[in-house]
């Protein structure tokens, strides 16, 4: 009887039924669209932060210790190196998968006729095979995708060419396709620049070579001074500060946490295990701002889930006491005939509940679809569907539901009989 | 001896600066018939409500089948209602997406269980077996309001209520239904009912009239039930 009830009822009162679907659709969808695009959206933004550089990078200890204690430069500071050859295995990391481009550098200064300039060797665009018969494809130009360059970037097996920043290149008359020579050690090398670039920095008075023409250049072979490192990360908590001063001071089970977590402090304990003698620091503007942005957009997606949630519980609201009260002759009828105030709370709800799952559905699927919507167009990808939000719309569709239908139960509760079967 | 079904006892009913009902003091048999008339605005509602456990007096004694009714829980006056009383209202109040024998059984699954057969039964001793899939809006008025004698009799309670039955049949259908309750008398059924209608309140057993709500008078009908 109670489902002939409901079911009649439902198909009696179809139009604000579905009015009521309607509005649980349109909450549904945007609360599955944004928790979805809030779960996905962690690696997007990084992804597109990372056009603002790096947000690792790695030196000697010893040349980290003397640069970061006493600011000092120079020699016993940039006369410590690193190894060429242990740069590849930065990929080998548990969180290898996160690192989405490094490059080597190796500093060092040279004449240019009487000029005493700062010059820079990298990988300009690296084509690497790994142990792992994984291929790569990384070096500076992605770490430095702000530059603004007049000529051509540096090929990574151009060994002769050159880039010269613009303060530089201004100085001294310079322009892409001219010739310049360079002397260090007793060592002349003649290069052809191959165009100018705009950092907006320091290197904008510096000269950019592959890294094996600097080496041969200042004698260095095998040498980086440091690689920067633009790594996925996962915000900062008070475990991954605690473990940032000392991750001896983890208990196992917080180390195994942090360890297995995309901390940048966990990162650059694993690249710490893989470079011989190395010592990764986070650059923290950068690696702060990608928190800061990410938690921000994070908290900005939470507002519109609850805003949403609001929105569809007060308009529920409306829309169930309003046809509570077009049915309080029938509810009243009920009680006269002996149905306890939960019985009837009961029923209403149960139709409430049923066009509420009803309407949940379709605004589950509609909201992945909002997902990939937002993501395609904001990050030029697809979204990844998280099952965690099938359980979180369900929670917040009970809740909005059942908050939607309080001042419709709290009128149930009122309602007398004989108010509605005598007009008294 | 016969059974005392009903007592009212010094029963005042105030609404304010209103006093709807008066040191009422009313005593009903089982198998009774009583009709209750007045004019508007005597009390006869307000009556029919504390005897029908949807409203309580402000002072005196209910006593309904042996239970004090006068001081009980919301919840309780629910439970007593829909053992003990049948109602039956003048507009019929049948539930419109409903068919005649699923408004019956509504009241079968808030008592018990409902039971598709004993149902058909109720309407058929009203003479509405055949209808019993029709909606409401498909019956006519004294169809509906035996639809609505059928749902108050299905729990088989101690007082059938009704309030102005026949207020809104023509003629015959209101013929009709007062056969039934004369049936229904005989078969021992207690019966009260509020009615403006002379022809009515003439047929019942015992009749009362209220006034500004006081029972002004309270006469036998016995000797002069039209047959």
């Amino acid at each position: 009887m109670f489902w002939r009830m409901i079911t009649k009822t439902l198909v009696r009162q179809k139009s604000k039924m579905m009015m009521i679907a309607f509005t649980v659709v349109l909450g549904v969808s945007l609360s599955t669209a944004m928790m979805n695009v809030m779960l996905g959206v962690g690696d997007k933004v990084n992804r597109e932060l990372k056009v603002y550089g790096a947000n690792i990078t790695v030196r000697h200890k010893d040349a980290a210790l003397m640069s970061d204690l006493y600011g000092l430069e120079g020699r016993g500071v940039n006369d410590k190196f690193l190894h060429e050859e242990d740069v590849l295995k930065l990929k080998s990391i548990f969180w290898g998968f996160n690192i989405l481009d490094f490059a080597p550098i190796l500093e060092g200064r040279a004449m240019m006729g009487s000029a005493d300039v700062a010059v820079i060797g990298t990988w300009p665009e690296k084509h690497a095979v790994l142990p792992t018969g994984e291929e790569l494809d990384t070096g500076l130009k992605s770490l430095r995708r702000w530059w603004e360059v007049s000529g051509e970037w540096l090929n990574e097996g151009g060994n002769d060419g050159v880039m010269i920043g613009h303060l530089l290149a201004s100085e001294n008359g310079i322009k892409a396709g001219d010739t310049i020579t360079l002397t260090a050690g007793g060592r002349a090398m003649t290069f052809r620049v191959a165009g100018i670039f705009n950092d907006g920095g320091s290197s904008d008075s510096k000269i950019l070579m592959t890294l094996p023409a600097a080496q041969e250049l200042l004698g260095l072979h095998g040498r980086v001074s440091s690689i920067e490192v633009s790594a996925l990360t996962t915000p900062d908590n008070d475990l991954a500060r605690k473990a940032a001063q000392d991750p001896r001071s983890l208990s196992p089970d917080e180390y195994e946490t942090w360890y297995c977590t995309a901390y940048v402090s966990a990162i650059c304990h694993q690249i710490q295990e893989v470079i011989r003698d190395g010592v990764a620091k986070p650059v923290r503007q950068v690696a702060e701002s990608e928190g800061t942005i990410l938690s921000k957009t994070t908290l900005l997606m939470i507002l519109i889930t609850i805003l949403s949630s609001i929105g569809s519980a007060l308009a529920i609201s409306n829309l169930i006491t309003a046809s509570v009260i077009e049915r309080s002759q029938e509810l009243g009828l009920l009680k006269a005939l002996g149905a306890y105030n939960w019985q009837i709370v009961l029923l209403v709800l149960a139709e409430v509940m049923i066009t509420g799952i009803a309407g949940g559905v379709i605004g589950y699927f509609m909201g992945i679809g909002f997902a990939q919507i937002i993501g395609q167009t904001v990050f030029g990808s697809y979204i990844e569907i998280a099952r965690m939000v099938i359980l979180i719309v369900a929670v917040i569709l009970f809740f909005v539901t059942v908050i939607g239908s309080i001042p419709a139960i709290r009128y149930l509760m009122a309602l007398k009989p004989t108010e509605v079967l005598h007009g008294k | 001896m016969p059974q005392k079904i009903l007592e009212l006892s010094n029963v005042s009913k105030i609404y304010g600066n209103l006093k709807a009902l008066s040191d009422i003091n009313l005593s009903v048999n089982a198998g009774d018939w009583l009709s209750i008339m007045g004019p508007s605005g005597s009390g006869k509602t307000t009556m029919i409500n504390i005897i029908g456990c949807m409203d309580t007096p402000s002072t005196g004694s209910v006593i309904l089948d042996g239970t004090d009714i006068s001081r009980e829980t919301a919840g309780n006056l629910t439970r007593i209602r829909r053992d003990k009383i049948g109602l039956i209202f003048q507009q019929f109040h049948l539930i419109s997406y409903l068919t005649a024998l699923e408004n019956v059984m509504v009241a079968q699954y808030y008592h018990s269980m409902p039971d598709e057969e004993e149902a058909m039964e109720a309407l058929a001793k009203v003479g509405l077996a055949e209808r019993a899939g029709h909606l409401p809006a498909q019956l006519s008025g004294g169809e509906q309001q035996r639809v609505c004698i059928a749902r108050a009799l299905i729990n088989s309670p101690s007082i059938l209520l009704g309030d102005e039955p026949t207020g809104n049949l023509d003629e015959e259908n209101e013929r009709v239904v007062v056969d039934i309750f004369r049936r229904l008398h005989s078969e021992g059924v207690t019966i009260i009912i509020v009615t403006h209608d002379p022809e009515v309140g003439d047929v019942a057993q015992r009749k009362i009239i209220l006034e500004h709500g006081r029972i002004t008078q309270d006469i036998d009908q016995t000797p002069i039930i039209r047959t």
